[in-house]
């Protein structure tokens, strides 16, 4: 089973992720494509069990409206660790939509991407099978120093340093 | 140069652990294959024909003796007691363990040194000029804002894993440009406008590699404080933008071409409206900050000239030739800037022996402040030379290898390490640099033929830049035998260009004698004064044609 990590906790993953095809059953936790989402948000969101979202690589937050701000996860596909998109989709999201509920990585992500993803702003993710979110606690924060602004850290260390 | 700080130390020591711990996981098994490889290549570590190649930083090309004699030291210890300075301004090993990286690493970071991103899809050491502070065409010091650009690009969370590897060059002077800055994918030209400002020219979707572009204006004028923020829209649109379904269509210069240059700019800018005058924007004191890491060394109060130099100039024709070639006039009276050559017939070009590193570390200790830089022409340079000190100087770097007065000319090839340690290449590199150098023997002969770049590369990825060479030679694979494809006309400079093919390629024996009938050609072409790539500008490659196919 893959495991869910949020807020720094390993936690049990209520969600079922529907592709395009996929019914959307009348209650339970649900994460939808985006052409779900951008066709039936309000009755998504007037059903019974909480809603999300989910982009696929190629899709991106601009695709997104107001609306983002009523769904209860966004969830950024990763089709290969290698496809780096969804880093800009995450900074996006949180800096440009202002998005502050969860955002989670989904697909194929390494452990030892966990710390970039974090500092761009995805505060939950769903590891690979196989993969132990223990051990994925362990590398959330390799790095202590941070030269530049993220949405982890908004100003850049030599401002901190300016104004300390 | 550039001296660290707390986090600048604890940031590199923080490396070595995770790459420790990387490496353990990868040992045991815990990390397949495919999930090392882009850590390790985010620390400069390939897996090439021979052993794992180590590619070290060196960040714009500044190294310290204490940096250079660490690497003698590494050498002697983890390899076999040699270095080869890339085309990047880095530095490679060509012969280490992987279990034994971490430790190389750790010895580095004790050096204020890293390999952090000299490989992998991220954005790669910044490179310059590497005569930046000496002499008098630059407008202002560019080695300020490539640190600047080093921190922000280092360990960026958004930006490590774009479509395809990211490079960035910055150019400072007004009449020529020394750090190749148009094939690069940010190319960073350093202006002032009308006002008098200071600020950048910022040029995009430059490269080499399959498909050699020359990069093209996005902004003509991006103002002094905007750099960071800049270089974030566009690295930005490209990570959205970028291919990722073909590798060989991934760099920047691929999207620039597909999108236009003004649906790009249209992008980039609208991208930067929403950052222009954040918290990333520069403050003056963060930039007299960096500015006060590259301060002019105490210099003495000096005449221009020196009579035993003089008289040594009339009396030894050797000592003429070193200086006419190795030695580049200086801004400051009573200095100049010499470049220890790295191209001596036989040894592969840009090769240095732990020994030669020491060497070099006590040259630059005695006679330029403790500093030495690296070109992207492969050579090592003192920036900061006393006129007097010449003729020692003179003795030393020919009793160190040294001393070969070639800078600039057809025997200064760059190359790349090719098919005798790359995995990559197709064919050698070194020996056909070997056998053009023997070929051309005759010192005054090479003089008379004045500047002239002659860039080999063993595949088409292009780290020899043969595309952006006078003469460019890239090796070829033709059914399982190893050919060489050669072009004429290129130029890294301002007025950069990418060389044109001349026709069918050749096997290795008979390119010495193909470059000498080019050659023959310029001789019986040019006009006074005219150098090779002006004479090829003017009467086309139609004449060298018929020479060499003849």
């Amino acid at each position: 089973m893959p495991e869910l990590i949020v807020n720094r906790e390993v936690v049990a993953d209520t969600f079922s992720y529907l592709t395009v095809e996929d019914a959307v059953p009348a209650t339970g936790d649900v994460i939808v494509p985006l052409a779900v989402w951008q066709d039936q948000a309000d009755s998504l969101l007037a059903r019974g069990g909480r809603t999300g979202v989910w982009l696929a690589s190629d899709q991106l937050a601009e695709d997104l409206d107001e609306r983002v701000h009523q769904a209860d996860v966004v969830a950024i596909e990763f089709p290969k660790f290698v496809d780096g998109r969804g880093f800009s989709t995450a900074y996006l999201l949180r800096n440009r939509l202002n998005y502050q509920g969860e955002l989670r990585a989904i697909g194929d992500i390494l452990l030892d991407q966990l710390f970039y993803l974090q500092r761009v702003g995805f505060n939950a993710f769903l590891l690979p099978d196989g993969k132990p979110a223990a051990k994925g606690l362990e590398l959330l924060e390799p790095i202590s120093v941070r030269y530049q602004a993220s949405t982890d850290t908004p100003s850049p260390l030599f401002r901190q340093l300016e104004s300390a | 140069m550039y001296v660290y700080n707390d986090y600048d130390q604890q940031l590199v020591n923080d490396r070595v652990e995770q790459f420790r711990e990387q490496t353990q996981r990868y040992l045991a098994g815990e990390l397949e294959e495919s999930e090392f490889l882009p850590l390790r290549l985010q620390n400069g570590l390939y897996v090439q024909r021979h052993a794992p190649m180590l590619r070290i930083a060196i960040p714009y090309g500044m190294l310290s003796s204490l940096q250079l004699r660490k690497l003698a030291d590494i050498a002697d210890e983890y390899d076999r007691s040699y270095g080869h300075f890339s085309t990047r301004q880095n530095i490679q090993l060509n012969w280490p363990e992987l279990e034994r990286v971490p430790d190389i690493l750790a010895e580095l970071a004790t050096v204020q040194m890293h390999a952090i991103q000299t490989s992998g899809n991220c954005i790669r050491n910044t490179t310059t000029d590497q005569f930046a502070g000496v002499l008098a065409d630059e407008i202002v010091d560019p080695r300020p804002y490539c640190e600047l650009i080093r921190q922000w690009s280092t360990f960026h969370p958004e930006f490590a894993f774009l479509p395809r590897k990211f490079k960035i060059a910055v150019n400072s002077a007004e009449s020529t440009d020394r750090a190749a800055t148009r094939v690069h994918d940010i190319g960073v030209q350093i202006i002032r406008n009308n006002a008098g400002e200071l600020g950048y020219r910022i040029y995009a979707g430059g490269g080499l590699g399959r498909t050699p572009v020359i990069g093209q204006v996005v902004s003509e004028f991006v103002p002094e404080k905007h750099l960071l923020t800049y270089l974030e829209a566009i690295v930005r649109v490209y990570n959205q933008h970028g291919r990722r379904d073909n590798k060989f269509k991934a760099r920047i210069k691929i999207l620039v071409r597909a999108m236009g240059i003004e649906k790009f700019r249209e992008k980039v800018e609208a991208e930067w409206a929403h950052l222009k005058d954040n918290d990333s924007t520069l403050t003056g004191n963060e930039i007299k900050r960096m500015q006060a890491h590259f301060s002019e060394p105490d210099y003495a109060d000096l005449p221009a000239t020196d009579p035993a130099v003089e008289q040594l100039k009339a009396d030894s024709k050797g000592f003429r030739n070193w200086l006419e070639r190795n030695a580049t006039a200086h801004r400051v009276p009573g200095y100049t800037a010499i470049t220890l050559s790295l191209k001596k017939t036989g040894v592969a070009p840009g090769d240095i022996t732990s020994k030669q590193m020491r060497a070099a570390a006590d040259l630059a200790e005695r006679y330029s402040f403790g500093e030495t830089r690296v070109s992207h022409f492969q050579n090592l340079i003192l920036a900061d030379v006393r006129v007097s000190d010449l003729p020692a100087l003179w003795e030393e770097a020919k009793a160190n290898g040294f001393a070969t007065p070639n800078i600039g000319t057809l025997t200064d090839i760059i190359c790349c390490p090719g098919g005798d340690f790359c995995s990559l290449a197709n064919a050698k590199s070194i020996p056909i640099a070997e056998q053009i150098q023997r070929q051309f023997d005759d010192l005054d002969y090479v003089y008379d033929l004045g500047n002239l770049d002659l860039n080999i590369s063993g595949c088409m990825n292009a780290c020899g830049h043969h595309h952006v060479g006078n003469i460019g030679i890239l090796g070829v694979d033709k059914k399982g035998a190893e050919f060489y494809q050669i072009s004429l006309g290129g130029d890294s400079g301002l007025d950069a260009s990418l060389g044109k093919i001349l026709g069918p390629s050749f096997n290795a024996e008979e390119v010495p004698s193909v470059i000498e009938k080019i050659i023959n050609v310029y001789v019986k072409e040019r006009t006074e004064e005219e150098e090779f790539i002006d004479t090829v500008r003017r009467i086309g490659i139609q004449p060298f044609k018929e020479q060499v196919y003849a």
